[in-house]
């Protein structure tokens, strides 16, 4: 289904459009503007791009200076320095005067590849939802990542969005509904939930593919905003399936797994099984040797679907 | 016409200057009355700062107190946030909210935080207190200013022992690069940090070669001195394509005699005794 293309390219486009409709559009880069995709807007929009150079704490509180007068900021980087370098930036700045800036940050996750540890930020989920007034947002394909780039300029306040750096496949459609907070269910099934974000959705709908042979039913959920958790979808499924797996392109310590499993034990404790990368670094290797070598597979969601089913009472 | 056009176009002379002593030395007094009611905060760098805030906001800034989001308005950044009781104390003589919030300062519930908090006070144009923070937001501030076509200016005030944070640097960098002539940096130069001198615990100096290193037009001064900084003032609004950074000497704890240069007022609240002595000095009963 549709065109396989980088979650990062969604931004792009999504840019594009802004620019050509909101004169109040203002977009930052940190030296990566190719990388990020905020090059295309570059191109079409020089006077209203600015290139901070490579000083991403002060890219950062610049575009807080530029909301506080009225813009509407995109700022971008990867994600490891647009969240960890710049976290208390974040905090202290955009989300303590609910700046209206948009963080925008490709390169999430083990997908970078070659770049290596330094470069794959698999901690930004955990940093960013423990900000207050913070939405966290992380698309499934690019076209999701273009519509959820246009809703973050449509709403006021902090928007934190993950993007991805290689090519994957469409899950979503023009027509698929994409509101904030509201997940997405992509297949419907009795027996277990996957609540997948990012590059993991694919993964998960493969699983559910695979589990339906062996005869399980698998509800499929892209979970793409993590803040504010559509904890109605999440409670839903637990009840409707008594057994859940999430799985995130993502340290286990404070991501999707986490913001799940806070939901259910408070509202439908049932068995939660977390497909993610435990507490490790990640190393240089191609995106689907580093997939397999950190257990991040439609595989590893089939396992945890089992364990699950097997904790799930009578 | 600029709203401090009256202001503005008043002659230096002695009876101006009086008058601008007799607001600071209130707003010095209000400074130690509302950080002795709260039992905390920051005396040192608040007093040091007091003159510069003075001159600023009752002669050259163009702002509108019954109408804080003016869009034409002059902005000032506090990025040493800890001197907020000068700020406030500023804020409240301008008439920007009621002054008996000075006595709630630090207090649960307060309009006026420990430091200054964008979202409860009006004025306040960012929230600050995490030092490094304000040159960034001011560079973004003169950007937007200057996409709109607005001719405001803004102001951003930082401490000395500030400079020691890298991101002042990064935001320097960007405010040359991009020839923001609208930006003014105003340094209160008082030679103290929390830890001790300056140069002991992490040299900053020689501050106006790095200011003038990084591409802005720098003009020292002394910063009780109200023709001096408001001659500064003037000289920094003069197009000249670069930035203008104010370096004001001062004295920490300037205007009360047991605080002066004394680095253990930088963040101590003084004693009921204390305040009464310190409010006598300043002339009040």
């Amino acid at each position: 289904m549709g065109v396989a293309k980088a979650i990062r390219d969604g931004y792009g486009e999504a840019l594009l459009e802004l620019g050509r409709s909101d004169r109040n559009v203002v977009v930052l880069d940190a030296d990566l503007a190719e990388s990020t995709r905020s090059s295309v807007f570059r191109r079409a929009y020089p006077e209203r791009f600015f290139n901070a150079g490579i000083a991403e704490q002060n890219m950062i509180n610049m575009a807080v200076g530029l909301a506080l007068s009225g813009k509407t900021v995109f700022a971008s980087s990867f994600a490891i320095f647009a969240t960890g370098r710049c976290w208390e930036q974040l905090r202290n700045s955009v989300a303590a005067t609910r700046a209206n800036v948009k963080v925008v940050a490709s390169h999430g996750g083990l997908t970078v590849g070659a770049d290596g540890l330094s470069h794959q930020c698999v901690e930004d989920l955990s940093l960013m939802r423990t900000i207050p007034h913070f939405t966290v947002i992380v698309p499934c394909d690019w076209i999701e990542a273009k519509k959820a780039v246009l809703a973050a300029a449509r709403m006021q306040g902090p928007v934190y969005i993950r993007t991805s750096r290689p090519k994957t496949e469409q899950l979503t459609t023009e027509e698929t509904p994409f509101v904030i907070g509201k997940s997405v269910c992509l297949r419907a099934g009795g027996d277990v939930a996957l609540i997948a974000c990012g590059i993991m959705v694919g993964a998960a709908v493969a699983a559910a593919k695979a589990l339906a042979e062996e005869g399980i039913g698998a509800t499929v959920i892209d979970m793409h905003t993590i803040k504010p958790l559509d904890a109605q979808a999440v409670i839903a499924a637990a009840r409707a399936t008594g057994a859940l797996v999430t799985a995130e392109e993502h340290t286990l310590i404070g991501g999707l797994g986490s913001a799940v499993a806070e939901t259910v034990v408070g509202w439908c404790p049932v068995p939660v099984e977390m497909v993610g990368i435990r507490d490790r670094f990640g190393q240089s290797g191609e995106p689907e040797e580093l997939l397999r070598k950190y257990g991040l597979t439609s595989e590893e969601i089939c396992k945890a679907a089992k364990r699950a089913l097997s904790r799930k009472k009578g | 016409m600029r709203d401090t056009e009256k202001a503005a176009t008043r002659p230096l002379n002695d009876s101006f200057i009086r008058e601008l002593e007799e607001r600071a030395r209130v707003i010095r007094s209000n400074i130690i009355r509302m950080i002795a009611r709260a039992g905390s905060g920051h005396p040192g760098g608040s007093l040091s700062v007091a003159d510069i805030l003075t001159a600023v906001y009752f002669t050259r800034l163009n702002h509108r107190p019954k109408n804080p989001r003016w869009a034409d308005r002059d902005r000032f950044i506090l990025s040493k946030g800890h001197a907020a009781p000068a700020l406030y104390a500023v804020l409240g003589e301008c008439g920007y909210f009621p002054k008996g919030e000075f006595l709630k300062l630090r207090k649960f519930g307060a309009m006026l935080q420990g430091h200054p908090d964008a979202t409860r006070v009006p004025g306040v144009e960012t929230s600050t207190g995490s030092l490094g923070q304000g040159l960034s937001v001011g560079v973004g501030m003169a950007l937007a200013g200057r996409l709109d076509g607005k001719d405001y200016r803004v102001y951003v005030c930082l401490g000395d022992g500030e400079l020691e944070e890298g991101e002042v640097w990064e935001a320097a960098m960007a405010a040359a690069h991009y020839t923001l002539d609208r930006i003014c940096a105003i340094v209160d130069f008082n030679g103290l940090q929390i830890d001790g001198r300056i140069q002991d615990t992490m040299n900053p100096e020689p501050i106006p070669a790095k200011w003038e290193a990084f591409g802005w037009a720098v003009r020292e001064i002394d910063g009780h001195d109200f023709r001096q900084i408001i001659a500064a003032l003037d000289w920094a609004a003069e197009p000249k394509g670069k930035p203008s950074a104010i370096i004001a000497r001062t004295v920490k704890g300037k205007g009360v005699s047991f605080m002066e240069a004394q680095v253990n007022w930088h963040g101590v609240a003084p004693t009921a005794d204390e305040a009464k002595r310190a409010l006598a000095e300043l002339g009040e009963a």
